[in-house]
């Protein structure tokens, strides 16, 4: 070793601090939140320079009684916004009902979306059914919108028999080619610049289709989402790139990955808009996301989507997050739930009431008890039964080489 | 001796060179505050402040391009990979930058980076939480390559590595951090309390790179192994009852030709074992290693046990990871022929 000893090194290095921790208080004060209505919707062929604002602003549409205000007020019939949080419930129930089995030793792992249920519903509820979803582990809300049964959901959680994907992956690592949901990577950030790529498939055949990506805070750090950001700007790609700042990855808080600007405000050095978008208002998620579609769909390229909102649970079930962040900061968060704000305005324009809300959580806690049941007469990860164990040599290539046929009959399966 | 499991025994390896030397840092995804998902940082924060137990942004290309950066401006970076199965972003600055700064420098620049990053499955993790890779970067020259199998190894091993000054990617095989494991899932692990090599010293010693150990000598068959495999291994010869020499290679690369070729040449029979996948893994330099220095001791051809060719499976995962009943069936293929 070589290193001189250095006594007496005073640092200067600047390291960012945490929104709270376990020690202080979590303090949202110096949140700049500007009222629902407050910005303006440029049209959506809009020079991206003219969308300046929208990268710094927070588009919000719901405000604290429960209306909806302004130009972004998406208007959508009191159908479907009942459809939106009844999609919006059965994600927090189905949550809810599979961290209880990973508690009790039914899974091996498992992820909530808790508080950020309104990003994945009101985007996949604005988007077409053509249109490809390329999701991060957070978005199991785009599943229900699109109609995937809940019981196929909980057999690949469980890695069962019934597991479309044959117990090849960690539970919530979906893939549904029949939805147009693209297969999950655990490898964080790779699937953004992949969905640049779907989208120049797209408009290079002549078709309207759009891609939608999801990347958490933490993952703007990568870089393939620059290499999406890049390449989206350059081909005009129709394509919807979403950050879904949740504040917080793992332990380490946003002010790692983002400090002292926006990660919206990053579009505009790729003349691209950038809107910051309060992701607990199901409504401006929903008016945001019809924008950049439509944008995309008129050949006008792509927008970023910074949907801030916070990560009320752990991060998965591996963690505390008591170890590293304030225990109220949750309570704390400025915007709200997002079930309780559309909750509110629905009953505030007298299309709803407590009864209902009541009747539907309950419907739906039985659902998912029906459903369980029903998934792990199908197997479970630890009992089986699985796929038969020859799977596990299958789809490493389409036609399987001499190599792995010979491992397979050392196996014996 | 106080006893440590091996994330404790790691930990003590970097808090004992951050008090000796200030150029020592730990950097990483959630290895300050927070103290790593493994916890192996845990309390550095604290002791060093957050510039010494520093944490940084999802991105392991930019993790291990700079702590180059800091490494040639005079820093001892110890750089966490959360996962190996999150290395490959860093593969760039790793194969092109890091493993050949000394050498097209012509000897002017280099960088004491070391790796360090949980390996191996056994853990339900699935194939983004379980692979083995090491055999990816032992292809690359200019690297050193570790793996511990145990609390008293890795501390002295991990010490002698951040002190190299040449790189070293450092794999600690996860499934053993708290005790070892001998391939039956069905029981209970015991901690490595339990055992003498979870008696750990405070303070400072090194285990020496490139030095292997035989765990157990015998005279019919040399197995080597590394990692967690060392244990299944060890069981497998205890439940056969026969009398192999298993060597714990500690340090793949460079690796201790020595130690091997004295014990095949010995034995004349040898079965190399590993995790990870088969075609082109490091077995493959085991054999061709022990071809080569022991050809005319060989009484039998060289087994390899290892995982399959597949990515790193969720369900099949005891199916895939090799057990005690697949490197038993190997050792007898040896030990048959004449
Ligand atoms: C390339 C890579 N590095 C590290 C990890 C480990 N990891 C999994 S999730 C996570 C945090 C992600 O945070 P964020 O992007 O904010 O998403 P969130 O979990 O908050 O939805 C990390 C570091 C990984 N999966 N992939
Ligand atoms: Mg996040």
């Amino acid at each position: 070793m070589t290193s001189p000893t250095h006594a007496g090194w005073q640092s200067k290095l600047y390291v960012p601090v945490a929104s709270s921790r376990p020690d202080q208080p979590a303090d949202f004060s110096k949140l700049d939140i500007p009222a629902a209505g407050a910005c303006a919707r440029p049209a959506t062929d809009a020079a991206a320079e003219q969308t300046r604002d929208l990268a710094y602003g927070l588009v919000r549409v719901l405000d604290d009684n429960g209306q909806a205000c302004g130009d972004w007020n998406p208007q959508l019939s009191p159908d479907q916004l009942r459809q939106g949080l009844k999609h919006m419930l059965a994600v927090r129930a189905y949550d809810e009902r599979m961290f209880r089995m990973q508690r009790q030793g039914n899974l091996s792992f498992y992820m909530k979306c808790t508080g950020e249920e309104a990003v994945a519903v009101a985007q996949a509820m604005a988007l077409e059914s053509g249109d490809m979803l390329f999701p991060s582990y957070r978005q199991q809300g785009l599943l229900f919108v699109r109609g995937r049964p809940v019981l196929d959901m909980m057999c690949h959680c469980l890695s069962n028999s019934r597991d479309n994907i044959k117990g090849r992956q960690l539970p919530i690592m979906y893939s549904w080619k029949e939805g147009n949901f693209f297969t999950i990577s655990g490898n964080l950030g790779t699937q953004i610049s992949q969905s640049v790529g779907w989208a120049m498939a797209s408009a290079y055949k002549g078709e309207d289709h759009v891609s939608a990506a999801w990347v958490g805070d933490g993952t703007m750090a990568a870089a393939d989402v620059y290499h999406a950001l890049h390449f989206a700007s350059t081909y005009r790609a129709p394509a919807l790139l979403n950050v879904v700042n949740n504040q917080w990855a793992i332990s380490t808080p946003q002010s790692f990955a983002c400090t002292g600007t926006t990660f919206a405000a990053r579009a505009q050095g790729f003349s691209m808009p950038g809107i910051r978008v309060d992701g607990n208002d199901f409504l401006a998620v929903y008016a945001v996301t019809q924008w950049a579609a439509e944008r995309a769909r008129q050949g006008h390229g792509p927008t970023l989507i910074e949907l801030y909102t916070y990560r009320v649970a752990s991060h998965s079930t591996s963690d505390n997050p008591d170890a590293y962040r304030g225990k109220d900061e949750a309570a704390q968060w400025p915007l709200g739930d997002p079930l309780e704000r559309l909750k509110a305005h629905l009953i505030a324009i007298g299309e709803w009431d407590d009864a209902q809300h009541a009747a539907v959580e309950a419907e739906l806690k039985a659902e998912m008890t029906a459903n369980w049941k029903e998934a792990i007469k199908y197997g479970s990860l630890e009992e089986g039964p699985h796929w038969p164990v020859s799977a596990m040599f299958e789809d490493v290539f389409k036609e399987m080489p001499g190599h792995l046929r010979k491992q397979r009959q050392d196996l014996g399966v | 001796m106080p006893a440590m499991n091996m994330i404790q025994a790691l930990n003590s390896a970097m808090d004992v060179l951050m008090e000796r030397d200030p150029a020592v840092l730990v950097m990483g995804e959630d290895v300050g505050y927070f103290g790593g998902v493994f916890r192996c940082t845990e309390g550095l924060y604290e002791k060093y402040g957050a510039h010494r137990a520093l944490d940084m942004p999802i991105a392991e290309g930019g993790i291990v391009a700079t702590a180059i950066g800091m490494g040639v401006n005079g820093l001892r970076p110890v750089v966490e990979i959360q996962f190996a199965d999150y290395i490959y972003p860093a593969f760039d600055q790793i194969v092109s930058e890091l493993a050949r700064l000394r050498h097209r420098s012509g000897g002017e620049y280099s960088a004491p980076v070391t790796i360090r990053t949980p390996c191996g499955g056994g853990i339900r993790g699935g194939q983004t939480h379980s692979q083995s890779p090491e055999g990816v970067f032992t292809h690359v020259c200019g690297l050193k390559t570790v793996m511990p199998s145990n609390p008293y190894d890795a501390k002295g091993l991990l010490i002698s590595a951040i002190e190299d000054d040449d790189p070293v990617i450092f794999f600690e095989p996860k499934r053993i951090y708290n005790g070892p494991f001998d391939g039956d899932h069905h029981k209970a692990g015991q901690p490595w309390a339990n055992y003498p090599q979870g008696e750990v010293p405070e303070g400072y010693y090194k285990v020496p790179l490139g030095k292997a150990a035989v765990v157990r000598p015998g005279s019919d068959v040399t197995i080597l192994a590394y990692g967690t495999m060392v244990h299944v291994a060890a069981a497998a010869i205890e439940t056969a009852g026969i009398d192999a020499e298993l060597i714990d290679l500690r340090t793949l690369l460079p690796l201790d030709t020595e130690t091997i070729a004295e014990s095949v040449q010995k034995t004349g029979r040898c079965v190399v074992i590993h995790e990870a996948t088969r075609t082109s893994g490091f077995g493959a330099e085991l054999v061709a290693e022990v071809q080569e220095s022991c050809f005319w001791h060989l009484k039998a051809p060289i087994e390899r046990v290892t995982g399959w060719d597949t990515p790193y499976p969720h369900a099949f995962e005891w199916e895939y990871f090799p057990s005690q009943e697949r490197i038993i069936d190997a050792i007898q293929r040896t030990l048959e022929t004449d």
